[in-house]
């Protein structure tokens, strides 16, 4: 892990960055059983960027867009959000962010229209001053307008309750698992969106616990335990590790991964989709792996040199 | 401004959309009025009593026929022997058994004294008292009839009347208990589950992340609440008037002035307990444990507080219902005028102006 | 009916008013098998699901399950299936012991039989530690894994699977699969649905759902290549991009 790269200071005035968070800290519950959500994270947002914060359930993803959309105070640490103090100038903040939580967070009981209207007066503006900023994903959804919100879709809750945070045009958009529970056909329309919405300038910060969508994101910081593995852009992240990784697959796909984990080349071996990856160690000789798979009675295996992804890194990080 | 019509807006749309709710808010009070009214009465009514007539004389014949003619009482048995009397109560039918010595008449006429026994069923001490007051007083009825004018020297006359209730009616009594009731579990209950509504269904957290005041929120949950309860108390008036026959001898305006103050008070309570709980199941519980027993229980509609022990009726000055039920019932039965509740209403205002600054400064502009 | 089939369905059909959720589905799954159930969200999964597990009678069709029929015998369906989803598993306010406890006792098993195997468990999953900790304070991660034991604790024929590892972290998720693995190996079916793309490679056979029609059934490699395509991820955005409904 990086620690010398969270550790620094951010350049700058602290109002350089669109989101700049400084070592916050958050813990819940009691002296005796406190749970740490939050141990000391810090990383700087850009303005434009589009931020993933990548990580399993129970990370700590809510509680950090919780303690940054000003819901919940830090129990250390600061954060600045398009130059406001978290903590202090948390009304300010109210007025420029847009935030989406996890699960759906609209009235049920009104219609899509009269959810949006509402939001756009609770946000002091109208449908029609942002309605260009919305209008490719409320568009969609346009010919449900006098449906109740309750029996939307997961897909059409979800672009509603978009354009809801979207309709005052925040500054800095804060999605909290948008893509969680959701298919894979929803999930790629969804990262679409805010394609067209990153174009438009507003600066995104999107969770996820789906390690292929980093790849979506200009940079990501990876979550777990509450502590960041690694704050950089996905492609950086992959080129930091720094292991022989091989693909691998046979015929006995859960005998081979027994047989190779006592292999002592090996450090690590894991499913991934129709292959096994290899996690070698430095130095490690090819053609002893391809004897030691014949002594094992693999004949046909197929293995090839791969590149890794998020998920491998992630887990590579996780582990050390 | 705009703002806030769009929250008012946005909660009638809840409560309207919501049909169930709707029925039972708006059916509530006029099943209230109707159970306590007619069906829960304390009030007697043909009770079924018994004549043990020893003298057979034309005093006991007359008074005997009084009785069974009077609304009160229906003469369901005529006994023969005082053993008769304790069969007659064992089977739970008979209430009173009124009983004529001897030579009633005689000496009624002669001795200008006489003595009729009532022996009541006291097992419900209440209706006990009731009935042996009423069948004293139809018989003191009869005997002013047969003196006539003549003043009797040794005769002392005891003579009650029922002052505000002369038919001792139990409505008079349920009429502004069931307001004050109704009014807590619309206000209190309905605002306190409707704000609690939005944490659990995490709208609360978008609204808390947009530049809406606490207040507008506060307030704007509480409007159509109060516009409900205004229909609710119209609805009762409108039945105890017409349906119970309870009249309203005071001022209407300054009845309707104080069931709006006391909206409030329960509107304030209502929001208190949402700020301080997190799921509608606690919020109805405290609502129901915490205020809706001690106003039926120490408001004194149910049950005199004169009658209750110390530590009770101190505790009783702290619900809110006590002071509305005192305030009601001296407006509408008693007739009286703000100068005579002038403290209860300030208590009241009190209340609900601490009730109001504690909720909206504990209101939460966080999650936690 | 075959007997090597431990579940058989022929033009399975659900149909909420108009709606048909379930339109018409025919599969086999054999025994022992790992069977990916996939789909979009609302293509029906949950309610073919649910009149697998027999909570929900079908309008039309045939089906049985562990050679129970899903009209007549869902009693004894529900005796030789075991259930896990990812939003109702465990009680978090009971400890773990008294989870697998009130699990076991559901389904009858002897006291002897609860205790040797309660300790052969928490053994496997060391969690002998942890054994008396309520379920709320455990990781997700370990939460899901338990709840996967406990539902295949009365050692049913078939474990449904509902979303078993969404939002568990990446190793947990691998060391699940192992567990299911395990369990195939002892001659449970496995029959899972998943979100996760890589997952499905791990099944034997997978179908895939759209609109509530079966579109694709076979091996994961049969299916990439009947489909031409060089992932799962692109096999199921081909099928379900057909989709003309969206409702959950």
């Amino acid at each position: 892990m990086e620690k010398s790269f969270l550790n620094k200071k951010p350049n700058g005035s602290p109002g350089d960055g669109a989101v700049v968070v400084e070592n916050i800290v958050k813990h819940y519950g009691s002296n005796k059983e406190t749970v740490q959500a939050l141990r000391g994270v810090s990383f700087e947002v850009k303005k434009g960027e589009m931020f993933g914060i990548i990580g399993p359930d129970g990370a700590g993803k809510t509680s950090l867009f919780r303690i940054l959309t000003t819901l919940l105070l830090p129990d250390g640490g600061s954060a600045i959000v398009n130059g406001h103090d978290i903590v202090k100038e948390y009304k300010a903040i109210r007025k420029e962010v847009g935030y989406m939580p996890g699960r759906f967070s609209l009235y049920q009981d009104l219609t899509v229209a009269e959810n949006l209207e509402f939001f756009a007066t609770i946000f002091n503006t109208t449908i029609e001053e942002n309605y260009d900023l919305i209008k490719d994903i409320y568009s969609q959804i346009e010919k449900f307008k006098e449906r109740r919100a309750g029996k939307l879709s997961g897909g059409m809750k979800q672009k509603l309750a978009l354009s809801c945070a979207l309709i005052h045009r925040p500054v800095v958009l804060f999605l909290d698992e948008p893509t969680t529970g959701v298919d894979v056909v929803s999930r790629k329309e969804f990262w679409d969106m805010l394609k067209q919405l990153k174009a438009q300038g507003i600066t995104i910060l999107v969770s996820t616990p789906y390690m292929d969508e980093a790849g979506l994101c200009d940079r990501v910081a990876l979550i777990q335990n509450g502590q960041l593995l690694s704050v950089d852009t996905p492609q950086a992240i992959i080129g930091q590790y720094n292991r022989p990784l091989l693909a691998i697959k046979a015929q006995q796909m859960l005998r081979l991964q027994n047989d190779l984990k006592q292999y002592e080349d090996v450090e690590d071996c894991y499913p991934f989709g129709e292959y096994h990856h290899l996690v070698m160690k430095a130095g490690y000789r090819e053609e002893q792996l391809r004897s030691f798979l014949e002594q094992h009675g693999h004949h046909s295996a197929e293995v090839c040199t791969i590149q890794p992804n998020i998920e491998d890194c992630f887990m590579a990080l996780m582990k050390n | 401004m705009k703002q806030f019509l769009s929250f008012v807006k946005k909660e009638f749309h809840h409560i309207l959309r919501d049909k169930r709710t709707m029925f039972i808010l708006l059916g509530m009070p006029v099943m209230q009025i109707l159970i306590f009214g007619f069906a829960l009465t304390n009030e007697v009514k043909n009770s079924r009593i018994a004549v043990l007539d020893n003298a057979n004389d034309i005093a006991s014949t007359a008074i005997r026929s009084e009785l069974n003619a009077s609304r009160y009482f229906d003469i369901a048995a005529d006994l023969h022997s005082y053993r008769d009397i304790e069969e007659a109560f064992r089977e739970g039918k008979i209430k009173l058994v009124v009983v004529f010595p001897q030579q009633f008449n005689n000496d009624l006429q002669h001795f200008n004294t006489a003595q009729v026994q009532l022996v009541a069923d006291a097992s419900d001490p209440n209706v006990a008292t009731t009935l042996v007051n009423y069948a004293t007083s139809i018989i003191k009825d009869y005997q002013s009839r047969i003196t006539g004018d003549r003043r009797l020297p040794y005769t002392i006359d005891t003579e009650m009347r029922m002052l505000y209730n002369p038919q001792l009616k139990g409505a008079y009594n349920f009429v502004p208990g069931v307001m004050a009731l109704v009014l807590m579990l619309v206000c209190t209950m309905m605002t306190a589950i409707t704000i609690v509504r939005e944490k659990e269904m995490g709208t609360m957290e978008v609204m808390l992340v947009s530049p809406v005041r606490p207040l507008k929120i506060i307030v704007a949950k509480a409007v159509p609440y109060l516009l409900l309860s205004m229909i609710n108390i119209t609805t009762i008036l409108l039945l105890s008037v017409f349906v119970l026959d309870v009249p309203i001898n005071g001022s209407l305006l300054l009845l309707i002035g104080e069931s709006v103050l006391f909206t409030l008070t329960t509107l304030s309570l209502g929001l208190l307990i949402s700020s301080a709980t997190n799921s509608q199941q606690t919020a109805m519980f405290i609502s129901l444990t915490g205020l809706f027993l001690p106003t039926v229980l120490l408001s004194g509609f149910m049950f005199p507080i004169e009658n209750m022990p110390l530590p009770l009726r101190i505790i009783s000055h702290l619900v809110p219902a006590r002071w509305y039920y005192e305030i009601a019932r001296s407006v509408m039965i008693k007739g009286l005028g703000l100068g005579a509740i002038w403290k209860e209403t300030l208590i009241l205002a009190g209340m609900t102006l601490f009730f109001l600054v504690l909720s909206i400064r504990k209101f939460k502009i966080r999650l936690a | 009916m075959s007997s090597d089939y431990i579940i058989t369905a022929e033009h399975l059909t659900k149909k909420f008013g108009d709606f048909k959720a379930v339109d018409d589905i025919t599969f086999n799954v054999h025994k022992g098998e790992i069977f990916g159930f996939l789909g979009a969200n609302g293509a029906g999964k949950t309610t073919a699901m649910r009149m697998l597990c027999g909570l929900s009678i079908p309008t039309e069709g045939k089906a049985t399950v562990a050679g129970f029929d899903v009209y007549r015998q869902t009693e004894d369906i529900k005796k030789n299936i075991g259930y896990m989803s990812q939003k109702f598993s465990l009680y978090e306010d009971l400890t773990i012991r008294e989870n697998i406890r009130f699990y076991a006792g559901i389904y009858g098993k002897s006291n002897a039989f609860i205790k040797e195997k309660t300790a052969r468990l928490l053994k496997q999953l060391h969690l002998e530690q942890e054994a008396n900790k309520l379920v709320g304070s455990l990781p997700l991660g370990w939460k899901q894994k338990l709840a996967f034991s406990v539902a295949i604790f009365h050692e049913p024929q078939i474990v449904f699977l509902d979303e078993p590892t969404g939002g568990v972290d990446p190793v947990t998720r691998r060391e699940f699969w192992n567990m299911i693995y395990e369990a195939a190996e002892v001659g449970i079916t496995v029959f899972v649905t998943t979100h996760y793309m890589d997952e499905a490679e791990y099944c034997d056979r997978i179908s895939i759902m759209v609109d509530g029609r079966v579109e694709a059934l076979g091996s994961p490699g049969e299916l990439k290549r009947s489909m031409n395509a060089a992932s799962m991820d692109e096999v199921f955005l081909k099928l379900a991009r057909k989709a003309t409904r969206s409702a959950d």
